[in-house]
C-alpha cells in the first residue's frame, strides 16, 4: 500500500488549508464561550435571585437548551430564522447566535451551583467578623465561587469546541468541511486518504483541547486540597 | 445603673415565619462573667447568641451593649460586630486563606491596622492555643479541634469585649473537644466576658458563673451552677438534666 494518504496533507497548501479551517473552529468556539461565560455569570447570578417568575423562566430557559440537540438549533436559526423573519444570516453568525445560547444557558447554570453551593456559614462568620457585605464577596464568596467554577467552565469549553463541529452541516466552512474537500478532491489519486486527514484532524482538535482540559485538571487538584 | 454590665437583654421577642422562637428572654451579662446556656436542641438558645450580634433580628424588646442599645434601624453593626467575637459550631474558617490570612483578613480590612502589629498579635495568639507552627496551613489540612482554635484566634485578635461560643464542640469528635474547652477555660482565667451555648455538662458546671437554662423561647431558669445542677428550681430544668443524667448523686 503507497502512502498516497499521508502525502496528500502536504501536498499543496493543503495543510495551511487545514489549519485555516481550524481557524474557524477556535475563533467560532473561543468567540462564543467568551461571550457565553460573561453572560453566563450574569445569568448564573440572576438565577440565584429569591423570585419565583426568575425561576421559571430561567429553568425554561436552560431545559430548552439542554434537551434540544445543538445540531436542531442550528438549523431553526440557520434555516428556519432567515425564512421566517426574512433576515439573511450566514452559516458563522448562525453558529454564534446558537453557542452563544447553549453556552450561556450551561454556563448559567454552572454559576447558580458555584454560588449556591458556597456554605451559608461562610457569608456567616464573615458577616461576624464585622466585614462589610461587600467585602464578604469580594474576599470570602467570590474567590471560592471561583475556584469552584474554573474546572467545570473549562470542562463546557472544550465540549463547546468539539460541538462546532456540527456546523459543517450549515454549510460553513470550518475544520471538519475543509477536510472532506481535500478528500473528495483526491478521492481517485489517494482513496485511501480519508484515514490520513480525519486522522490529522482529530490530532488538531486533541492539540487544541488537551491543553484546556490538562489547566482543568491541574487546577482541580490544585484547589481540592484548599 | 450598674456600671458592670456589658450585655443587657431585654424581653426580646423573634419570629421565625408564624413559629415564636424567642418570647420575652431576658439577661444582663456583667464585665468578666462566663455565662452558660443550656436547653434542649430548638429552645433558642443558638437564636439568642445570634441577635447578639445581628445575624438575627428581632421583633421585639432590645439589645443593649455597654449602654447603648444596639437593636435599632441605624445600628452600625461593622462598629458594634468587632466588639462582639463569634465562633460557631460549623468549622467555618475560609476555605481558600492560610491560618494567618483567616486570621489577619478582618482586622486587616475592617479595623485597618498595621499588617506587622497584627501579624505579631496573631503569632502570640496562635502560641497561645498551641497552633504556631500550623499558621500557614490551609484548613482542610487541619483537624476539627484545630480548626475551632484557630477560629477562635480569628475571632480574639478583633479584642472583642465578649465572645460568644455556639456549640463550638458539638460537632467535633470526642477526643478533639478537650482542647478546645481548655483554650475556652483559659480565655475564662484571663477575665473574657463570655457567652456560651454548649451541651457539655461538665464543662458548663466547671467553667459558668451562671447557668441560664431555656425551654421552647423562654428563659426558664437563670441560677448559679452548684445551684443549677444540684438543686434546679424549676420543674422543667429538672427533667432537662434527669435526660442527661445529672441530677445529684450525692
Amino acid at each position: 500500500m503507497d502512502n498516497m494518504g499521508l502525502g496528500i496533507i502536504f501536498e499543496g497548501n493543503n495543510l495551511l488549508r487545514l489549519l485555516g479551517g481550524l481557524w474557524i473552529t477556535i475563533k467560532i468556539s473561543f468567540i462564543s464561550v467568551f461571550v457565553s461565560i460573561f453572560l453566563g455569570i450574569i445569568l448564573g447570578m440572576i438565577m440565584t435571585v429569591n423570585s419565583r417568575i426568575i425561576r421559571v423562566i430561567t429553568k425554561i430557559y436552560l431545559e430548552f437548551m439542554r434537551i434540544t440537540p445543538q445540531l436542531v438549533l442550528l438549523f431553526v436559526i440557520y434555516f428556519g430564522a432567515t425564512k421566517v423573519f426574512g433576515i439573511d444570516i450566514d452559516g458563522q453568525t448562525s453558529a454564534f447566535i446558537v453557542f452563544i445560547l447553549w453556552g450561556t444557558a450551561e454556563m448559567g447554570d454552572l454559576v447558580r451551583g458555584a454560588i449556591l453551593s458556597i456554605p451559608k456559614h461562610q457569608f456567616e462568620s464573615g458577616t461576624a467578623l464585622a466585614l462589610k457585605k461587600h467585602q464578604v464577596y469580594l474576599y470570602i464568596i467570590i474567590p471560592q465561587t471561583i475556584r469552584r467554577l474554573i474546572p467545570q467552565a473549562i470542562n463546557l469549553t472544550t465540549r463547546m469546541i468539539k460541538t462546532t463541529s456540527l456546523i459543517v452541516m450549515i454549510g460553513v466552512v470550518e475544520v471538519l468541511k475543509v477536510g472532506q474537500q481535500i478528500i473528495e478532491a483526491n478521492r481517485y489519486t489517494a482513496p485511501d486518504a480519508a484515514l490520513w486527514i480525519y486522522g490529522v484532524i482529530f490530532f488538531l482538535y486533541f492539540i487544541v483541547c488537551y491543553p484546556i482540559s490538562k489547566a482543568a485538571t491541574i487546577l482541580e487538584k490544585k484547589w481540592a486540597s484548599n | 445603673m450598674d456600671n458592670n454590665i456589658l450585655l443587657k437583654i431585654d424581653e426580646i421577642t423573634k419570629f421565625f415565619g408564624e413559629h415564636k422562637v424567642l418570647n420575652k428572654a431576658s439577661l444582663t451579662v456583667e464585665k468578666g462573667e462566663i455565662v452558660v446556656v443550656l436547653g434542649p436542641s430548638g429552645c433558642g438558645k443558638s437564636t439568642l447568641l445570634r441577635c447578639i450580634n445581628g445575624l438575627e433580628d428581632i421583633q421585639g424588646g432590645s439589645i443593649s451593649l455597654d449602654g447603648n442599645v444596639i437593636t435599632q434601624k441605624d445600628t452600625r453593626w461593622t462598629e458594634i460586630r468587632q466588639k462582639i467575637g463569634m465562633v460557631f459550631q460549623s468549622y467555618d474558617l475560609f476555605p481558600h486563606m492560610t491560618v494567618l490570612q483567616n486570621i489577619l483578613l478582618a482586622p486587616l480590612r475592617v479595623q485597618h491596622r498595621k499588617k506587622q502589629d497584627i501579624k505579631e498579635d496573631a503569632l502570640k495568639l496562635l502560641e497561645r492555643v498551641g497552633l504556631l507552627d500550623k499558621k500557614a496551613s490551609y484548613p482542610s489540612e487541619l483537624s476539627g479541634g484545630q480548626r475551632q482554635r484557630v477560629a477562635i484566634v480569628r475571632a480574639l485578635i478583633m479584642n472583642p469585649e465578649i465572645m460568644l461560643f455556639d456549640e463550638v464542640t458539638a460537632a467535633l469528635d470526642p477526643e478533639m473537644v478537650h482542647e478546645v474547652l481548655d483554650v475556652m477555660l483559659d480565655l475564662a482565667k484571663a477575665g473574657m466576658t463570655m457567652v456560651i451555648v454548649t451541651h457539655e455538662m461538665q464543662f458548663a458546671k466547671a467553667i459558668a458563673d451562671k447557668i441560664v437554662f431555656m425551654d421552647n423561647g423562654e428563659i426558664v431558669e437563670i441560677s448559679k451552677p452548684d445551684i443549677f445542677f444540684n438543686n434546679p428550681q424549676t420543674e422543667r430544668s429538672q427533667r432537662f438534666l434527669n435526660k442527661f443524667n445529672y441530677t445529684e448523686k450525692r
